[in-house]
């Protein structure tokens, strides 16, 4: 559980859950999440929470920033998951 | 357990003292209540020629023509790290042209602009624009879905709305066919879609200089939406004379003054964005910081710390996220220049006061108003020493108390000290509403005795503190924010699978309530988690992410009264693990 393609699919999977009227559109890898899919910081952060209890890599807030984009998610996630 | 249960329960952190070392705008409270007057602080307005007042005139013009001129009224920073500073010369220039436009449109005092953009300089432009030229104006928040923009606009026969290219396309465009009443759409940049035009160049072509017309202190200036239990959202209307109000408290409970540099952290489509993200900080001569980005913290450390903030205007869900982030996160920015910091849109909980108090240096100042108040009404000021979870001491002018809603609709005033009732607010301040527009019989109904009823349950201590209690009705609180549970059961009902809905606020540790919706199914309609999403994302596209549902529940029944009246209350209870039989009792007057 820790090649991109992974990842990316993990990702895509949380976010059609918290955002599911955006789960088919097509986000490019270097655009704000937050923008492109319409999140406001509750769901960002829920998407952090997701993002840990699935993966059990440990996300500072002062780290979130690093996820706005899917480039971004999936970096952070290839540094930091030793699953 | 959230903050709410918190402060119920009466768990209390200990006093957090002040050190007698500097000198505040309210320094001895109980000799300022005694000899403070509405008409002492209206004299402190420049007034027109005429005897009126315009909001936007004391906020910019009245410094653009005096010692403050140069100084800068609005510091922007921009989401890819812009920085702009305007000047209140400037800034009264660009109020002026967007006056001039609205003139040469055709729009008339009275009428009503909407204002829906991220916060941009340009949505400062036309708010201010808007006040000064007498055209009542009405921010909706950048979040908001097509849905509650098409109920505001329509209930507020919006004639003009700003907007950005962006937000049009996705929030407005869908609805634009059932608006008749909009007759402009004037979108930010140089670029217009079909069906609206361009702010840049009509603003360009407009002149700068535009007299200050002569404006009745009772001219309708504001329109605030906010939502009950029932119904449609209100728009409480707020007038000219509110500025009054604005200014005072600014000065007295966030104690403002001329070239600090202050921070409100909330979005001007609310009403503190509005009221203390825009008026209060120019009256008061203080540079207004704008920061157009969402919550981050170490952005938000940088701005305080490299902006030299002097004093900061947040809210409990960014508090309890800087909390999590924990102190490691505050360390290296020099908070030096910080001289005071307030909270306000839900109860702040006494963990966060004291947090402020042990990692920032100085405590938050928790106070409480509502849309209906247009300013602060009960507040911890920075020369008194705070009770944490106490929501402070009513402004002076302000005559706050405790009552029980009599069976004959009256009120009884509750005397005795820690006894639980209804918040109500002697009538009669500058900023108070004057209408919900088009609704005198709900407007009438949040009067009684000659108080305002408030909607929320508290308690006043010996020592005449305030403690929040809960909300005598169903309204949710997230993040800040009012929601109407009605405004979102009505969109989920549409869903072609949804029988029924109810929708609660359920506790939640950051943003201290959160929407869950409970939907009863149609037959023939399986509670799986494809339909869990399709009615998630159909609430989503309709109300936006401001207002919809974080979370969704199927439920095979929804428990109603024998008048078929769903019960919030009872879903609540179980859904918090409460006893459920006395809960009748609890059953709000509903408006």
């Amino acid at each position: 559980m820790s090649s991109p393609a992974a990842h990316m699919t993990l990702i895509r999977e949380i976010l059609a859950g918290i955002a599911p009227e955006a789960a088919d559109c097509d986000i490019p890898g270097d655009a704000d999440v937050r923008e492109a899919l319409d999140l406001d910081s509750m769901d960002f952060l829920n998407f952090i929470i997701a993002l840990h209890e699935q993966t059990g890599v440990d996300i500072p807030e002062t780290d979130y920033p690093q996820l706005f984009t899917l480039d971004g998610a999936i970096a952070y996630l290839g540094q930091h998951d030793r699953s | 357990m959230g903050p709410q249960q918190d402060t119920a329960a009466g768990r209390e952190l200990p006093q957090i003292e002040k050190a007698p070392r500097r000198s505040f705008n309210l320094e001895d409270y109980e000799a300022l209540r005694a000899s403070f007057s509405w008409a002492d602080a209206r004299r402190l307005m420049e007034g027109l020629p005429g005897g009126g007042l315009n909001i936007a005139h004391e906020a910019v013009i009245r410094h653009a023509r005096g010692a403050r001129a140069e100084s800068t009224a609005l510091l922007w920073l921009g989401r890819q790290g812009e920085r702009r500073e305007i000047s209140y010369r400037e800034l009264a220039g660009e109020v002026a042209r967007f006056a001039n436009m609205l003139r040469d449109l055709g729009v008339a005092p009275g009428e009503r602009v909407f204002v829906m953009l991220g916060r941009v300089p340009e949505l400062y432009i036309a708010v201010l624009g808007s006040l000064l030229s007498r055209v009542v104006v009405s921010p909706l928040f950048s979040a908001f879905g097509p849905e509650p923009v098409a109920t505001r606009v329509s209930i507020g026969q919006g004639r003009l709305l700003v907007t950005s290219p962006g937000l049009y396309a996705r929030k407005i465009a869908p609805v634009r066919d059932e608006l008749p009443t909009l007759q402009h759409v004037l979108v930010t940049g140089e670029v217009a879609a079909p069906g609206t035009a361009a702010l840049t160049p009509l603003l360009a072509s407009a002149s700068d200089e535009f007299e200050t017309p002569e404006t009745d202190p009772e001219d309708m200036a504001l329109l605030h939406f906010t939502s009950g239990t029932t119904g449609t959202p209100k728009g409480a209307i707020h007038v000219h004379e509110a500025v009054v109000a604005h200014h005072i408290t600014g000065h007295y409970a966030l104690d403002l003054r001329p070239g600090d540099i202050f921070w409100c952290t909330a979005d001007p489509g609310w009403v503190t964005g509005t009221s203390y993200g825009i008026i209060a900080p120019l009256t008061n001569g203080a540079t207004n910081l704008v920061l157009e980005s969402e919550f981050d913290v170490a952005l938000w450390y940088e701005t305080l710390a490299s902006e030299r903030v002097n004093v900061w205007y947040t809210a409990p869900t960014a508090i309890r996220r800087l909390m999590k982030a924990g102190p490691e996160a505050a360390r290296g920015h020099d908070l030096s220049h910080l001289r005071f910091m307030a909270s306000v849109g839900e109860p702040l909980n006494p963990e966060a006061v004291t947090w402020g108090q042990q990692v920032l240096g100085q405590p938050f100042h928790d106070n409480w108003w509502q849309t209906e108040t247009g300013g602060i009404m009960i507040a911890n000021f920075a020369a008194l020493p705070v009770k944490p979870g106490s929501m402070g001491r009513p402004m002076p002018g302000i005559e706050a108390a405790i009552a029980r809603r009599g069976a004959d609709g009256g009120v009884d005033i509750v005397q005795d000290a820690g006894v639980e009732g209804e918040l109500v607010i002697r009538s009669g301040w500058p900023s108070m509403m004057r209408g919900y527009l088009g609704e005198e019989a709900r407007y009438q109904k949040c009067f009684a005795g000659g108080w305002y009823l408030t909607g929320d349950l508290a308690r006043c201590d010996e020592d005449g503190c305030f403690w929040f209690v809960g909300r005598a009705d169903d309204v949710i609180k997230t993040s800040g924010h009012l929601i109407g549970p009605f405004e979102v059961e009505s969109v989920l009902i549409e869903h072609p699978a949804v029988a029924e809905a109810a929708v609660i606020g359920v506790p939640d540790a950051t943003a201290g309530e959160l929407v869950k919706a409970f939907v009863a199914l149609k037959t023939g309609h399986q509670p799986d988690e494809t339909l869990r999403r399709s009615i998630l994302g159909h609430a989503r596209q309709r109300l936006g992410p401001a207002v919809a549902p974080k979370l969704v529940d199927f439920c095979a029944d929804l428990p109603k009264t024998r008048s078929g009246k769903i019960m919030r209350r009872l879903l609540k209870a179980r859904e918090l693990g409460l006893p459920e039989g006395d809960l009748s009792t609890l059953e709000g007057d509903a408006r």
